[in-house]
């Protein structure tokens, strides 16, 4: 089962449909750091609303994906982590330490958003919104 | 406890990555037909992930089996997972958290653990690993 992978503007958006093997998992993290480079994208979405299990092969390579994300240049969000899938997480000992999530796409892209602001804002020497600072 | 009747098995071979989604799937929609609720479907499916992996990675190939036993007034899912690989030397040690010969996590054996309510191993270095785990449910007077 091949992950469809949408682009929009500056993001990649990854849209899981169903049950994901190893196997696709990793083609899924191969194809997202080909396309950062080749788009030149700033963020990253995966979206796992449809993913019923995470285990901890699954849990790994979203890590994975998101470290070398950022390597490349882009940040990535987790969304929709469903409640009963949180737990079963929880309960395993995994965790997403290190990588950003949100609720669902919208809050996604509005996270990928404010983060791209306060990039900007940065490079040109202002305060980020909200009058927060970073030293 | 006495053997309790069986209702129903069903039999998985483990031989590839597909055959991991489908153990859990096939787990899942067992435990539905028991009643188990959605959440506990979920951490029936996830533990069965990671066990059936742990076959796959170790011992290449070996088989799940899945059954509802009815015991009392409780109902209960029972996964067996079988295997004819390496065993594992230390068993105790392979439970704790971290604990990993391949570099994982090494959260599988332990947190299918802490998923299941019981949980029980017995390996033999050279012959190989059964792991069987079960979950309970109270059975409701209809
Ligand atoms: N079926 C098996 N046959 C042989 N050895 C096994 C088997 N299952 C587990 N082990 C051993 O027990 C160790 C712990 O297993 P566990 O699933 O907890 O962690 P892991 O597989 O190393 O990492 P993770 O599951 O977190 O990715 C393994 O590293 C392996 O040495
Ligand atoms: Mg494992």
């Amino acid at each position: 089962m091949e992950v469809p992978i949408l682009k929009q503007g500056l993001y990649l958006i990854a849209s899981i449909q169903s049950a994901l093997t190893d196997a696709d998992l990793s083609a899924l993290r191969e194809a997202l750091i080909e396309r950062v480079g080749k788009y030149r994208a700033r963020g990253v979405i995966v979206d796992v609303t449809a993913l019923d299990v995470m285990d901890s092969f699954a849990v790994r390579t979203l890590r994975d994906i998101a470290h070398m994300a950022r390597l490349r240049g882009a940040e990535t969000v987790i969304v929709g982590i469903q409640p009963e899938v949180a737990f079963a997480m929880v309960q395993l000992g995994l965790t997403l330490k290190g990588v950003s999530t949100a609720l669902d796409l919208e809050e996604g892209l509005a996270f990928l958003d404010r983060q791209g602001r306060e990039r900007l804002d940065r490079v040109q020497g202002r305060g980020t919104r909200g009058g927060t600072t970073r030293g | 406890m006495g053997a309790p009747p069986v209702a129903e098995e069903l039999l998985v071979a483990i031989t590839s990555d597909v055959d991991v989604v489908s153990a859990r799937q096939k787990g899942r929609e067992l435990a539905a037909e028991a009643g188990f609720s959605s959440g506990d479907q979920t951490v029936i499916a996830a533990a069965i992930s990671e066990i059936a992996r742990n076959i796959l990675m170790y011992a290449k190939r070996g088989e799940i089996a899945l059954r509802i036993v009815m015991n009392g007034d409780l109902d209960g899912l029972i996964v067996v997972a079988r295997d004819q690989g390496p065993g594992i030397p230390d068993v105790t040690r392979a439970l704790q958290d971290g604990y990993s010969t391949s570099g994982g996590l090494g959260l599988g054996l332990p947190g299918a653990r802490r998923l299941m309510d019981d949980f029980d191993v017995v390996s033999i270095p050279g012959k190989g690993t059964t792991v069987t785990m079960k979950k309970w449910r109270r059975r409701h007077a209809s």
